[in-house]
This record gives C-alpha cells, structure tokens and sequence, in this order.
C-alpha cells in the first residue's frame, strides 16, 4: 500500500470512530501529539503528588489522613498506567522522565502553585480535581485506543476524589469561623489556576485545532472552561462561599455563566516556569530520581547476578 | 484514663502508637521514591500500618472511656505518653534505612502477631488476624529488598550495612516486655515478646545470608519507647502529626 492508502485507511477509522491501536500506521504527527499529550497527562500525575503529598504528615485526623494518602497513591497509579500508555507509542518511561526533568517536557501548571493550608487539600480535591475530570471524561472517547482506555479507570477514581474533596471543604464550611476563612481563602487562591487548566483561549491554541480532527480531543478549551464554571458555580451555593469573581453571573441568553478574563500573563509566566514553586517542583522529582539511582542500580545489579546464578544452575 | 482498665489501654496504646508513628515515617517517602512502582508499594504499607493503628485506637479509646476517640487518642497525648518501638520514630535516612527498619519491624510483628490472633481478647483476635495478611506482603517486600541492596552493588552494602549499625540497637527493645506487657500477657491477653527473641533472630540471620549481611553481636541495646522514653526524633513528629489539631483546638475535620 501506498502511504496515501495508509492514511486513507488511517482517516477512515477516526470517521467511524474506531480506535487506533499500537500496531496500526498512524501519521508521525498524531503519534507525536499522543507521546506529547500522554507523557504530560503522566507527569501531571506524578508532580501532582507534590503539593497534596505536602499535607500526608499534617493531615487533621486519621480518617483524612487515609483517605489523603491513598489519594496521592491513586495518582502515582494513574502515572504507571499512562507512562504505559504512551510506551505503546515507542518512547520509554525512562526517556520521558529525562524530558521532564529537562524541562522540555510540561506537566499541568496548577501544580506550581502552593499547598498552604489543610483546606487546600479539598480546594484542589474538587476544583482541581474536578477541572481534570471534564478533561478526561473528554478522552474516554480519544481516538488512541491505550489512553481511551487508561482514562476510563481513572476517571473513576477521580470522580472519588472529587466528592472526597467537596466533602472535605463541606466540613470545614459548617465548623469554626477560623476554619471557614481558611475555606472561603483555599477557594481564592484556586479558583484562578483551576480555570487556567483548561488551556489558552481557543482563539490562541496551537495545537487544539489538529487534535480536534484527529479526534484526540472532542472538546475546546473554551467549551471545557464554561463546562466547568457552570458546574462550580452552582456546587458553591451548597457550600455557602463565594468564587473571587464579580463578573460571574447567570446569563439566561447564552444559559451559561458568564465570567472573568483571566490573567493571561501569569498563565504564560506559570507555563514559562515562573509560578511560585516551578523550581521546587522540578528539584524535588530530579531530587528523588538522582537520589534513587544506586537503588535502581542495586536492583539491576541484584537480578543480572541471580540470571547468572540461575543459568548456571541450570547447566550444571 | 481512671476507673479503666489501664494495662489493657496501655497494651492497645502500644500497639496503636507504633503502627501509626512507622506509618507516618513511610508516609514520607510518598512522591519522593526512588522508582514509582516503589513509591506506590511503601505507601501502600503506610496505609496498611495506618489502618492497623486505627484499629487499635478505636478499640483503645471504648476501653478507655472519657470521651476519647481514635484522634483524641493520637492527636492529644504528648511524646512523653507516646509508647511506641523506638525503631519505628528513626529517620528513613536513605532507601536502606528505610527498607531495613520495615525488614526488622514486620518480621517482629508477623510473629508476634501470629501469636495475638489467638488472643483471649476477641477484638484483638481480629484486629490481629486481619493484620496478618498485610504483614505477611510487608515482610517478602522488605526482606526481598534486604538481599537486593545486600548483594547488589558495593554501594548498596555499604548503604545497607550503615542502616544496620544505625538501626540494631533499636531492636532489642521488640523483646523486652513493659510491666503492662506483662500482665497483659499473663491474661492471656497479649503475649510474652521475649519467647520470640530466638526465632526472630534466626528468621533475621536466613535473610541477611541470602543478602551477604552479618548480624551485629554484642551490641548495647537502647530502651525506653514502651514507657514514653524516646528518642530526640519523637517531639518534631509529634510537631508536625498534631499540627492542625493543636492549632485550632475542638473542631471537626
């Protein structure tokens, strides 16, 4: 086959909505954009265990504490299963790794911002966590099949910890004034960066349009962000806090809220590698790589000496 | 804590506070592994270590009376009326030191616990048996690891064997029964620890063969944890694990 019949064929099964599998030809492109997106989507989940990991030791009571740890062990879970995803694609966790740790690779820039106080942990729970989830239920019908497929276990997950962290917030905006404020505070410092998860304005997105028509993406950027600002605009009501926006309104024309500008300057100064903790963020993941390297080391050297012991078993 | 049956408290405070206090040191290394599946493996002990202390709490705090919850129980005492195993508070230091100090602690606490699943006291009974399954991943884990970083590189023994020159004279204390320890044990309750002094030490010599490792002999063994004697590390944990409840007192989480 001509490679015009390779994308013929290619172009056929995004139309009928059958998904690309690993041994099937793709263009270099649409597996370039997975690798891009897929690897980021992990390190996303393994940066992420920062901030959250920040409050395991500090957790209130023992209940949170559980629920907090298996939480940041959900996500370095979700990591394993996408750094495989995109392993189908021929990259390796290894050489993806590196890429973050060179700064070549981007991961979600929500997670350069501070975890201050315990009510961070439920502000990130749910709005975080619950800009992520529009996203990924979005790519539960993702063209690729390996990262279709890894999404629907997470998305499960996910939504868990979202309620987790309603829940968390839910607490805290019926107990002490103390911990009210440091509520309705955690929802100002989060709210901002939560809608800047979503991406630049489509208007300005480069790459949104060719993943649209490759059906990695279903959505835009825009339309994710008035998902979202819609849904949390009404949870907040239950939680009797107020979002730091005093352009939010209902709007019965559109049947959507309307909302603020974002500023779009400290966005690209977060994605630049300016946001309040880029560089702690980075130094504590090639922290924790280069000072695993004799572990990782010792493993290898442990499992080639006991190969060899064994083949030499086998042939006495 | 009057009026209650104080040995038995205690006995239960013991066991609570060593799971929990070994828990929130794994609990450390979350995010910060050397190898991710790893990372997930220590949290995954963490939790179970967290949830075995709940248990204990839980059930400490009904014998107790007063009001007093699990998080009362952890939130609210100091390091002086903290009771557990000094091994368990010492810093993760490296991977070595972290892997050893598991090591030393599951296998003590697998065979020990083989023995409080038949407990007189049903509660402990269950607590104990249901434990037990985890233990038993906790030790292949952290004994697999013992003979990895023993007979991996030179490096990794030179690692192990400082974890182990750090860490042994926190172990004797797994054997030397406190006075509640005793009559708890006497009721047919607990158990006496000093009977698994020798099994231990041969389960511990089989691992560090396999690992190239040489047990310590004749080394002067540090004591205190039981009865609220602590290391220095004891109060920064405390600091940190009470944080928020001692900063805004009496509300709900």
């Amino acid at each position: 086959m001509a490679v015009t019949d390779f994308e013929q064929a290619f172009r056929e099964k995004i139309d009928n909505e059958i998904k690309i599998e690993p041994k099937d030809w793709m263009p270099d492109a649409y597996r370039k954009t997975n690798i891009r997106q897929i690897s980021q989507h992990a390190h996303s989940e393994i940066v992420g265990m920062l901030p959250e990991g920040n409050w395991i030791s500090r957790a209130p009571s023992l209940k949170r504490k559980a629920i907090l740890l298996a939480k940041v062990q959900d996500e370095g879970g979700h990591g394993l299963y996408l750094y495989s995803a995109a392993e189908t694609l021929g990259t390796s966790r290894d050489e993806m790794i590196a890429d973050l740790h060179s700064g070549k690779a981007k991961y979600s820039s929500i997670f350069n911002y501070p975890s201050l106080t315990w009510a961070d942990m439920g502000a990130i729970g749910w709005l975080v966590d619950g800009a992520a989830i529009l996203n990924q239920v979005m790519l539960c019908r993702t063209s690729y099949g390996p990262y279709a497929r890894a999404m629907v276990r997470i998305c499960k997950e996910e939504s868990f910890h979202q309620r987790q962290g309603f829940e968390t917030l839910l607490v805290l905006s019926r107990g002490s004034a103390e911990q009210k404020a440091m509520c309705q505070d955690a929802i100002n410092r989060w709210w901002w960066p939560s809608l800047m998860m979503f991406g630049p304005k489509d208007s300005e997105s480069t790459n949104s349009d060719q993943s649209m028509k490759w059906k990695i993406k279903r959505k835009t950027n825009d339309e994710l962000r008035q998902q979202f600002v819609d849904m949390i605009a009404e949870q907040i009501k239950v939680l009797g806090m107020t979002l730091p926006d005093a352009d939010l309104k209902w709007n019965a024309t559109r049947n959507h809220y309307d909302f603020g500008e974002i500023n779009w300057e400290e966005f690209w100064n977060v994605v630049k590698g300016n946001g309040p903790c880029n560089i702690q963020r980075l130094n504590a993941r090639r922290k924790a790589h280069d000072e695993g390297q004799w572990v990782r080391d010792a493993a290898l050297a442990y499992a080639e000496k006991k190969r060899a012991r064994e083949q030499k078993e086998a042939a006495a | 804590m009057m009026n209650a049956d104080n040995n038995l408290v205690n006995y239960l405070l013991h066991l609570a506070d060593t799971t929990l206090i070994l828990s929130q040191r794994n609990s450390e290394w979350c995010g910060h592994g050397p190898v991710l599946e790893q990372d997930i493996a220590l949290t995954n002990i963490a939790l179970d270590l967290l949830g075995q202390s709940r248990n204990f709490y839980q059930y400490a705090a009904i014998v107790s009376g007063n009001n007093h919850t699990e998080d009362t129980l952890a939130y609210l005492r100091t390091e002086r009326e903290y009771k557990n195993l000094l091994l368990t508070e010492q810093p993760n230091g490296d991977w070595a030191q972290t892997i050893l100090r598991q090591y030393l602690f599951s296998q003590f606490q697998y065979l020990y616990f083989e023995q409080l699943q038949y407990s007189a006291d049903t509660q402990i009974a269950a607590i104990t048996a249901k434990a037990l399954k985890e233990i038993k991943y906790h030790v292949r884990w952290s004994s697999e690891w013992v003979i990895r970083l023993g007979d991996g590189t030179e490096e990794s023994k030179v690692r192990m064997n400082a974890a182990i020159i750090t860490l042994w004279p926190y172990t004797g204390e797994m054997f030397m029964p406190a006075s509640y320890e005793q009559t708890i044990a006497f009721r047919g309750i607990g158990y006496d620890c000093s009977e698994l002094k020798e099994i231990w030490q041969q389960k511990v010599k089989t691992i560090f063969e396999e690992a190239t490792l040489i047990v310590p002999e004749k080394v002067f063994m540090q004591t205190g944890g039981k009865n609220g004697t602590h290391t220095e590390n004891m109060g920064y944990i405390l600091t940190e694990l009470q944080y928020v409840q001692r900063a805004y007192p009496n509300c709900e989480w």
